[in-house]
C-alpha cells in the first residue's frame, strides 16, 4: 500500500536507530501522546531500536481509555432502551462501565450497532424514523470534524431522531495538565500527527515557550515515530524547545481549515472530566446552543451521574506516564483484557492492553 | 488516535463546495465512499488521508520522501559514524 | 472458489411453503417431503439410500480419524461461500489434518422456523457441491426446527471420518526444534470477507473468503512421503491462534517473519481502514506444516504445484526455546511476543 508500506522499511529503521544512538548522551523521558502511536511502537518494538536512556512514557491519548466512567454509565442507560437504536465506534464496546459494556447490553437484547462512520449513524436515522439513533461521538481532535458534520448534515436536512452523546477530548490542555503536574517527568513530546492535520500546531507554541519543552509533530509508521524521536533527542541535547514537524507529509502549520470551521459551528470549548485523570478545565467539546437538542445527554434527561473506579485501577497513573502498566499490581491478574479493571487494558490504544498482548511473559 | 489511512481517490461526486461531496477511494485495491468536504482541492488520482469515512487532508507527495532523504541529507553531513560506540 | 450460479428450481414448490415451518422438522408428512424432495436427491450415495437410522459402513482401515464441528456464521451466506461450503470444508480441513483421508460426513441442520424456503436449497446445493468438490460422502443427517427467535436462521453441525492408511505420525507432540514452517497462501480473506459483509462495514468491491478443501493438496504431501511432523488448519483467530496452541501443545518456541507473511493489498487496505492485524484474522482453506529443514524445500516445492499452494511460503521455525511462546520477527526487523488474541478484534478509531 502506498504511503503505508514505505515508512516500515527495515533498513532506514535500523538507520535512525543508529542516528538516535549516536546523538544520545543524557537520560531523556519522552512523552507520545497519541494512543496510535504507543499502538506501533509496541506492535513493531521501536523501543527496542533507542538507547536504554530514552524513556518512552505512553501518554493519554486513547479516547475510548479516557471517556468517562459516568459517560459510559450513561450510553449503556441509553442503549438500553426499546426505542433506541445505540450506534458507537467497535472499539468502545468492550469498555467496562461501573457494572457492565455496551457489548452486553447488546447481549441482552439491546439493538447496539458498531459503526464505521458517524454519517452511517445518520442515515440509520433516516431509515427508522421511529426509533431514536444515537451515536456515542467520542474521540479527539482527529474525530470531531466527522461527528460534527454528522450533527450538522441532521440539522440541514431537519433530522430530529438522531443525537450524539459527546465525549470529544482536546489534546493540548491535556498536555498541559501533564506538563504543570507536580509529578511530571514529561522532557519532550512527539504530538499526535493526525489531531494536527485537523487543528494544525499553532496551539503548541505557547506551551514549548511556558514549559521550555520540544513538541514535534510525529506520524503513525515506525519510520515517522524514529524520526520524530530522533528531531526530539536532538532539540534536547542541544538544549532547544520548539515546535517541529516531521509529519509534513499529513500536517501543515495552520491546518484544515475548512474541518475547524465546521467543528467551530457545531461545538463549543467546555470542560471535560477525564477517566483515571480528573476533570480538566477547557479540555472538552460541548455542542454549541444551537445544536442541544442533538445531545443524548439533554434529550434523554440523564442526570449527572457520579460514578466511583475499582479501586485496584491505576489507569489514570498509566495514562499520565506516572506508572507503568507492569508497576500496577492488579496487571495480569486481577485485570487482563478478558476481565479488564479500567479502559486501558480494553482498549487496544490502550497502554495496559498494549503491554500485556506485546510483552507478557 | 487516530486510525486514518492513505487511499487513493478514484472517483468524485459533487461540486467543491458541496458539504455531502463524495469519493470513491481506493485502499490496495479495496473501494470505499469517503466524504470529501474538508478536501476541497483534492483531484482524482491524488491520495487522502481518511479518518472514519471522512478525508482530512491530501497526501503531499512532495513532501512523501522527507523521511528518506533526511537520511541522505544525514549521509553527506557525514554525521552518520559507523563505528561509533553507542 | 467461483460464486455459484443458483440455476436449478427449488423442489418444494415455493407457493406453497415460501418459508420453513416448525412442522418441517415434526415428524411428520411434511418433514418427509423435505427430506424426499430435497435432502436425498441432492445428497443422493449408496450410503445414504440405505435409509436407516443409521448408516452402516464397511471400512477396511486400521485406523480412522473422526471430528465434529458446528458452524454458526453470520451472514449465512458471504463472498466466496456460505454456511454450507464451510460445513463440509471446515469438517474436511479438520480430518485431513491429522493425515486422514476424508469420506464419510453427517449433516445436522437446526433450522429457525421462517427461514426462507430458497435459502434451505441454496444452503442444500452448497452441501452437495462442496461434498463433490472435496470427494466425500454425506451419509446421514438430521434435521429439526426451532421456534422462531430461538435459532439463528440456521445452524449446521458436520461429523466426519476419514480413514488413514499412512504410518505418519501427524501431531503436536511430533514437532522439534528445527523445524521449518510452512503456510500454503496469504491470509486474511476469510475473516474480512465476514467482516465486510456483516455490521454495516461493507466495501464496495469485494473480497471473498477462501474456503476451501485441503484434501487434495495434503494428499500431495502424505504421498510424496515426506516425513510431515504437524499440520493445523488456520481457523478462527488466524495463524496467532494455530501458532500458540501448537507451541502450547508441543512445549516449544515458535520464531516467525512477519517479512514472509503473505497479505494480498485488498486484504491489507481492508484491515489498515478497520485497524485489524492480518494475524489474527480467520482464514477457512489455509493451513500450516512442520516439517524437517532438510525437507523444507521439497515440500514448499510440491505445495506450490496444486492450485491451493500457489502463493505457499516458509513462514518461520520452531527455535531450540523451551517455554512454549510463539515470537514475531516485524517487518524492521525487532522480534517481539505473538501473543493469543482475546475475545474478538474490533474495529478501533486510534
Amino acid at each position: 500500500m502506498k504511503f503505508v508500506n514505505e515508512y516500515r522499511d527495515q533498513e532506514a529503521s535500523e538507520r535512525y536507530s543508529q542516528m538516535i544512538h549516536d546523538i544520545t548522551t543524557k537520560e531523556w523521558n519522552i512523552m507520545e501522546v497519541c494512543g496510535g502511536q504507543t499502538h506501533a511502537i509496541v506492535k513493531f518494538g521501536i523501543d527496542e531500536l533507542l538507547p536504554k536512556q530514552i524513556n518512552l512514557i505512553h501518554g493519554p491519548g486513547c479516547p475510548v481509555c479516557v471517556t468517562s466512567l459516568e459517560l459510559i454509565d450513561k450510553s449503556i442507560e441509553i442503549a438500553s432502551r426499546k426505542d433506541v437504536i445505540f450506534c458507537s465506534f467497535g472499539d468502545m464496546l468492550r469498555v467496562p462501565g461501573s457494572k457492565k459494556d455496551l457489548l452486553s447490553v447488546k447481549a441482552d437484547g439491546g439493538d447496539v450497532r458498531m459503526l464505521y462512520s458517524p454519517l452511517d449513524a445518520l442515515k440509520i436515522a433516516k431509515d427508522n424514523p421511529d426509533k431514536e439513533v444515537v451515536f456515542f461521538a467520542v474521540g479527539f481532535e482527529t474525530t470531531s470534524p466527522a461527528n460534527a458534520m454528522a450533527v450538522y448534515q441532521a440539522k440541514e436536512q431537519n433530522i430530529k431522531n438522531f443525537s450524539i452523546l459527546v465525549s470529544h477530548v482536546l489534546v493540548p490542555p491535556a498536555m498541559e495538565a501533564i506538563l504543570s503536574s507536580k509529578q511530571n517527568r514529561v522532557q519532550g513530546f512527539l504530538a499526535a500527527g493526525h489531531v494536527c492535520t485537523v487543528m494544525g500546531y499553532n496551539e503548541y507554541y505557547p506551551l514549548t515557550k511556558k514549559y521550555k519543552v520540544p513538541i514535534v509533530v510525529t506520524g503513525f509508521e515506525p519510520l515517522d515515530i524514529l524520526q520524530g524521536i530522533y528531531l526530539c533527542v536532538k532539540q534536547l541535547e542541544e538544549g532547544k524547545a520548539e515546535v517541529e514537524n516531521q509529519y509534513v507529509r499529513a500536517v501543515q502549520r495552520d491546518g484544515n481549515l475548512k474541518a475547524q470551521e465546521i467543528i467551530n459551528r457545531v461545538f463549543k470549548i467546555g470542560t471535560r472530566k477525564w477517566r483515571g485523570i480528573g476533570e480538566i478545565p477547557d479540555s472538552g467539546l460541548v455542542l454549541q446552543d444551537e445544536y442541544i437538542h442533538y445531545d443524548a445527554s439533554t434529550k434523554f434527561g440523564l442526570a449527572e451521574l457520579v460514578v466511583e473506579e475499582p479501586k485496584e485501577c491505576i489507569s489514570g497513573l498509566v495514562l499520565q506516564g506516572i506508572k507503568k502498566p507492569n508497576e500496577c499490581a492488579a496487571f495480569g491478574t486481577l485485570c487482563t483484557p478478558e476481565r479488564p479493571l479500567g479502559a486501558t487494558m480494553v482498549s487496544s490504544e490502550g497502554a495496559c492492553a498494549a503491554y500485556y498482548r506485546y510483552r507478557k511473559n | 488516535m487516530c486510525l486514518a489511512v492513505p487511499g487513493k481517490i478514484l472517483s468524485i461526486h459533487g461540486s467543491a463546495e458541496d458539504l455531502t461531496r463524495v469519493g470513491k477511494v481506493s485502499f490496495g485495491g479495496i473501494v470505499k465512499d469517503v466524504n470529501l468536504a474538508y478536501v476541497p482541492e483534492a483531484k482524482i488520482d491524488d491520495y487522502v488521508i481518511v479518518h472514519v469515512g471522512f478525508a482530512l487532508n491530501t497526501v503531499d507527495e512532495s513532501e512523501a520522501m522527507k523521511v528518506f532523504e533526511y537520511l541522505k541529507e544525514m549521509d553527506e553531513l557525514g554525521e552518520l559514524s559507523e563505528g561509533e560506540n553507542k | 472458489m467461483e460464486d455459484k450460479e443458483f440455476s436449478l428450481s427449488c423442489p418444494i414448490p415455493i407457493s406453497d411453503y415460501p418459508k420453513v415451518l416448525l412442522a418441517h422438522g415434526g415428524g411428520g408428512k411434511l418433514m418427509q417431503s423435505l427430506i424426499d424432495k430435497m435432502f436425498r436427491p441432492s445428497f443422493s450415495n449408496s450410503l445414504l439410500a440405505q435409509n436407516h437410522d443409521s448408516t452402516v459402513i464397511d471400512i477396511k482401515a486400521s485406523k480412522i480419524a473422526f471430528t465434529t464441528d458446528s458452524y454458526v456464521v453470520k451472514p449465512i451466506f458471504f463472498p466466496g461461500g456460505d454456511i454450507g461450503t464451510l460445513a463440509i470444508n471446515g469438517t474436511v480441513n479438520d480430518l485431513c489434518m491429522s493425515g486422514a483421508e476424508p469420506r464419510y460426513i453427517s449433516i445436522g441442520m437446526i433450522i429457525e422456523e421462517g427461514f426462507p424456503m430458497e435459502d434451505l436449497w441454496r444452503v442444500v446445493q452448497s452441501l452437495n457441491t462442496s461434498a463433490k468438490e472435496a470427494g466425500i460422502e454425506i451419509v446421514t443427517g438430521d434435521t429439526k426446527v426451532v421456534d422462531k427467535g430461538k435459532g439463528d436462521g440456521i445452524f449446521i453441525n458436520s461429523s466426519g471420518i476419514g480413514i488413514i492408511e499412512n504410518n505418519l505420525n501427524i501431531s503436536p507432540g511430533n514437532i522439534k526444534p528445527g523445524d521449518v514452517i510452512i503456510v500454503n497462501g496469504d491470509l486474511g480473506r476469510h475473516g474480512i470477507a465476514i467482516m465486510a459483509e456483516r455490521e454495516g462495514l461493507a466495501f464496495e468491491s469485494k473480497i471473498k473468503s477462501d474456503c476451501a478443501p485441503l484434501n487434495g493438496i495434503v494428499k500431495k504431501l502424505i504421498d510424496s512421503g515426506i516425513d510431515i511432523h504437524c499440520m493445523r488448519d488456520l481457523t478462527r483467530g488466524g495463524l496467532s491462534s494455530a501458532l500458540n496452541e501448537l507451541a502450547e501443545s508441543s512445549k516449544t518456541e515458535i520464531l516467525i517473519d512477519d517479512n514472509s507473511i503473505h497479505v494480498h493489498e485488498d486484504v491489507q487496505g481492508a484491515c489498515e481502514i478497520l485497524g485489524f492485524d492480518p494475524l489474527y484474522v480467520a482464514n477457512e482453506g489455509k493451513f500450516i506444516v512442520f516439517v524437517d529443514p532438510e525437507n523444507a524445500n521439497k515440500c514448499l516445492k510440491l505445495m506450490k504445484s496444486h492450485l491451493l499452494g500457489a502463493e505457499s511460503a516458509i513462514i518461520g521455525k520452531v527455535t531450540d526455546g523451551t517455554k512454549p511462546i510463539v515470537k514475531l520477527k516485524s517487518r524492521i526487523g525487532t522480534v517481539r511476543i505473538l501473543d493469543m488474541l482475546s475475545g474478538e478484534q474490533l474495529p478501533r478509531i486510534c
